[in-house]
């Protein structure tokens, strides 16, 4: 007795468990290689896989073998120039002819073992550190809302679907065209007809007779064209878009004054991630603007932004000044919602700070949905973040919050993501 | 029929011969396997049941990351597996294996669902005839596996462990299952015959095992105190009295610590090696015999008009480049090719029988003109590679192989070529990768020597040299996971074959990391 059994829709997924195992294994590991990740990769392309490699020893699988030394003798095949008693070289790197093939045959030559994380299973690493609450965790992974649109007319679809007005003039168009021929002869035939009996022709005459039958034979053929065909059937065709939202623009402002090193400047490279993130389920299109600034400020790319350094004092201000100019410039008139994200250590010039005050409450504020503060530091609180504590009281769409682990994070975004994206 | 018979034309068509096309539907898998398990019949193949299973790659992936079982219970290193399996295949780098097959009554076979109606074909009579009728028929795997119970066991251990994981953590059944995995090459009984055992008896005994093997321990590391005339009257008795090669035998048996939980586990790990331990040892025979057979199934079904040119033609490239054997030099060589020296050595001992030369007579009195069917049977049944080599292997096949025997001894600057394919090498060539098959031979012997039971209960392995040959650098790995099963300190001896101890290794139980 025999069964042919179709077991592809069983036990799909069956080695979810296991994989998970490895991951809960390599766990420290992989979130060096998402932390890695994180650091090199660009804002807006955060939401991706990642590879991970791990060193093979690490995920090795001991087993006791032999070693190459004391005496092998192997047996190989595709002899072309040997004779019995002939001495060769050994080769190079203990590979090749004299090797013997027992030992772990897992071992594997490449160094690292690479592979893949999904998409979620990266998220969820990144999200990890940043100790957010579940329900933002699933508002930021969930996938994007899609509606139902109209999109022209398809071949197939269920008969609901059926746009009488498109079926019935497709039908018209066939039955015109595929009537052409016998409808034109049958028009001259007639023609023809009634000559011939304008000529006084006999009505039994052959010749008549014999248009008669022609006459017949055209219109039979005519009606034999089907009103309606499967093949005239048309359907509105609908697809799914994602929703439509209005769009956004973040900026990104940073202190890069010689204090800013690497792990500040990481740190607030999470907190830009976080906002865009958010930003990113909340709007279609988002532009990210980069404003760095010591001294002076300067819009610049990325990359810059990211990774070089400059030296000397800070003021703040110069930032804020070319943010309200960008602003007024290509983002204004209210078709675009602003969010802004700014990270520093707190070191400002003493008078400088005031000023900065001043600007937020009266110009820049009104102008941005949301405002960010990060004070990457775990010194004591210096002027800027005095002097910018007042803003809150006037504007409650203002956060800020010192830093030290990207877990303090957090709490900057809890008003934006209290309030649910429309 | 038509009035051009008379002219050369193609042969007729059979009547139930396969349409000429690539897709596969159910009706046509069920087709190809009536044809094919008619001409395995009249060829005399012996076989259990059949269940073929379509399946998606994703499942395959799945399948033989899991030791090629239906069902398996979890660890991370099969997770391992399947991310490297599955990064190869996304990429493109690598081809599924196209079938794998469970040594199990009713056999099963898997079929791809990607694959063509002649691959389909392929490997139902690769898997479904071939594999299945070397299970039912090798002397091994009638020793060794109960084709029937396994199903059954695996369902047992995966839920046995599972109820493990619940109740003592996953932490510490995975922590014992890789230190398990570290010697399961180790937890084989090569010679002791066992006793089989449904798979009812053994749910029942293993409860009865569970009690009395705790009692059992407890009497070999008894505490009260002797007295003491006694303790020296005579020296203290060996233990084991004899050396024991299968490790995890006697870690599950004599490990002073384990919780009965943990013996369990032990030992299911050591079925599931035992169980494979077959297939280690026959891994040419093996897939020789399945490829001899899907090649003469399948032509004979050519010849009988039921399959077709074109069918034929993709048959060919595929199994072309499964027996293809790339030579020593080529950048493609990894060690010799089991299909390729299977399915030669099959296809040899038919030509042996049918067409045998005066070489043939000389050297295969026995077998020369005799049915080849008989002849390929009893060697089936009845041979592990290393033997099926050293009887089997013919002059003509190590002259097409250009077989040489190379000698790599560390003493030597050189290496030196012992023998190559003339009148001289012949029988050194066959002696040599005959032994080069023997698993004896390719792992290290490591075997329980001793264990100090009046003072520290440390465990004593002993490595007896072959050839010299060192061990890897695993084995201090390893060594750290035998003495976290013994729990307490444990040797590894290497030994030179006059006797004398070469080397030593050993592990410190510093700290128990179970309070007991």
């Amino acid at each position: 007795m025999t069964y042919l059994i179709d077991r592809r829709l069983q036990g799909k997924n069956k080695s979810a468990v296991n994989r998970e195992r490895f991951l809960r294994r390599y766990k420290s590991q992989i979130k060096d290689a998402v932390g890695r990740a994180i650091k090199g990769r660009s804002i807006t392309d955060i939401e991706n896989g990642e590879k991970v490699s791990i060193p093979v020893k690490d995920v090795g699988e001991p087993s006791f073998g032999h070693a190459h030394g004391g005496v092998w003798e192997t047996i190989n095949p595709g002899n072309q120039e040997y004779q019995k008693g002939d001495l060769i070289n050994r080769p190079k790197g203990g590979g090749g002819a004299g090797r013997g093939k027992a030992g772990n045959s897992d071992q594997m030559t490449e160094d690292d073992f690479i592979f893949e994380l999904s998409r979620e299973e990266f998220m969820n690493y990144f999200f990890e550190d940043l100790e957010l609450p579940h329900m933002v965790k699933t508002q930021l992974t969930a996938t994007t809302e899609f509606k139902n649109q109209r999109a022209g007319y398809n071949m197939s679809g269920t008969p609901s679907n059926i746009h009488v007005l498109r079926s019935l003039r497709g039908a018209l168009g066939r039955r015109i065209a595929v009537g052409g021929n016998s409808r034109k002869r049958l028009e001259e035939a007639e023609a023809e007809l009634e000559q011939l009996l304008l000529d006084g022709e006999a009505l039994d005459a052959p010749h008549v007779v014999e248009l008669k039958k022609l006459i017949h034979h055209l219109h039979t053929r005519l009606l034999a064209i089907p009103f309606i065909d499967p093949f005239d059937l048309r359907y509105s065709n609908r697809i799914k878009v994602p929703k439509p939202m209005t769009q956004a623009v973040m900026f990104c402002i940073m202190d890069v004054s010689g204090s800013m090193d690497e792990t500040r400047k990481d740190t607030a490279k999470r907190f830009f991630i976080l906002l865009y993130l958010f930003l990113k389920r909340a709007y279609d299109k988002i532009d990210v603007v980069f404003i760095r600034h010591h001294t002076a400020a300067a819009e610049v790319d990325e990359e810059e932004f990211f990774h070089s350094r400059e030296s000397g004092g800070t003021v703040v201000s110069s930032a804020l000044h070319l943010l309200d100019k960008i602003i007024e410039e290509r983002y204004g008139a209210g078709a675009w919602n602003s969010y802004v994200a700014q990270a520093s250590d707190g070191d400002n010039w003493d008078n400088d700070s005031v000023l900065c005050r001043q600007m937020l409450i009266n110009t820049i504020m009104p102008k941005v949905q949301y405002y960010t503060y990060v004070e990457i530091t775990d010194g004591p609180p210096q002027n800027l973040w005095e002097q910018y504590s007042q803003i809150p009281d006037h504007h409650a769409n203002f956060a800020m919050q010192k830093i030290v682990t990207p877990a303090d994070i957090y709490p900057v975004f809890r008003e934006l993501f209290k309030k649910q994206p429309k | 029929m038509n009035d051009m018979t008379h002219q050369p034309s193609p042969k007729p068509r059979h009547p139930r011969a396969l349409p000429e096309q690539s897709e596969w539907t159910f009706e046509l898998i069920e087709q190809a396997h009536q044809e094919i398990r008619r001409v395995a019949e009249n060829f005399g193949l012996d076989t259990y049941a059949n269940q073929l299973e379509i399946i998606t790659a994703e499942q395959m992936m799945d399948a033989y990351t899991s030791v090629g079982m239906p069902v398996s219970y979890n660890h991370w290193s099969f997770g391992k597996h399947f991310l490297s399996t599955e990064k190869g295949y996304k990429r493109g780098q690598m081809g599924l294996a196209y079938e794998i097959v469970i040594n199990s009554d009713p056999c099963i076979a898997y079929l791809m669902e990607e694959n063509s109606l002649t691959m389909q074909a392929l490997v139902i009579a690769h898997a479904a005839y071939g594999h299945n009728s070397f299970f039912k028929g090798n002397y091994l795997f009638r020793t060794w596996t109960d084709a029937e119970a396994i199903v059954d066991y695996m369902v047992f251990a995966k839920n046995y462990i599972a109820e493990c994981e619940q109740r003592h953590g996953i932490d510490a059944v995975e922590t014992l299952l890789d230190s398990c995995h570290a010697i399961q090459n180790y937890g084989v009984d090569r010679y002791k015959r066992p006793a089989k055992l449904s798979m009812m008896e053994e749910r029942a005994r293993q409860k009865e095992r569970e009690a009395y093997v705790q009692s059992q321990i407890n009497d070999l590391w008894r505490t009260l105190p002797r007295r003491e005339e006694e303790e020296a009257e005579k020296a203290a008795p060996r233990f084991p009295p004899e050396p024991e090669e299968n490790l995890l035998y006697f870690i599950e048996k004599y490990a002073p610590l384990l919780e009965p939980w943990q013996r369990e586990m032990v030992r299911i790990v050591r079925k599931i090696s035992q169980y494979f331990y077959p297939q280690r040892q026959t891994q040419v025979m093996n897939e020789g015999w399945a490829t001899f057979w899907h090649y003469t199934i399948l032509n004979q079904l050519y010849d009988e008009g039921v399959v077709g040119d074109g069918f034929m033609m993709e048959f060919l490239k595929s199994h072309t480049n499964v027996v293809y054997q790339p030579p020593v030099n080529s950048p493609y060589y990894s060690g010799i090719n089991p299909y390729a020296l299977g399915f030669a050595m099959m296809t040899d001992i038919r030509r042996i029988c049918e067409n045998p030369t005066a070489e043939d007579r000389e050297w295969f009195p026995d077998i020369a003109g005799s049915d080849w069917r008989k002849t390929l049977d009893f060697a089936m049944r009845n041979f592990k590679d290393e033997s099926f080599i050293a009887q089997y292997l013919s002059p003509k096949l190590i002259r097409e192989f250009h077989f040489f025997a190379v000698l790599d001894d560390d003493n030597n600057e050189k290496l030196a070529i012992s023998a190559i394919h003339d009148d001289l090498g012949y029988r050194y060539v066959r002696q040599q990768l005959a032994e080069q098959y023997n698993l004896g031979n390719r792992e290290p012997n490591i075997q329980v020597w001793s264990v100090n039971t009046r003072d520290d209960r440390a465990l004593t392995l002993r490595h007896s040299q072959f050839q010299r040959r060192p061990l890897n650098q695993q084995a201090g790995e390893v060594l750290k996971h035998v003495a976290r099963l013994w729990g307490f300190d444990v040797h590894l001896d290497t030994v030179a074959p006059n006797g004398e101890v070469v080397s030593t290794m050993e592990v410190k139980r510093e700290k128990r990391a179970r309070g007991s």
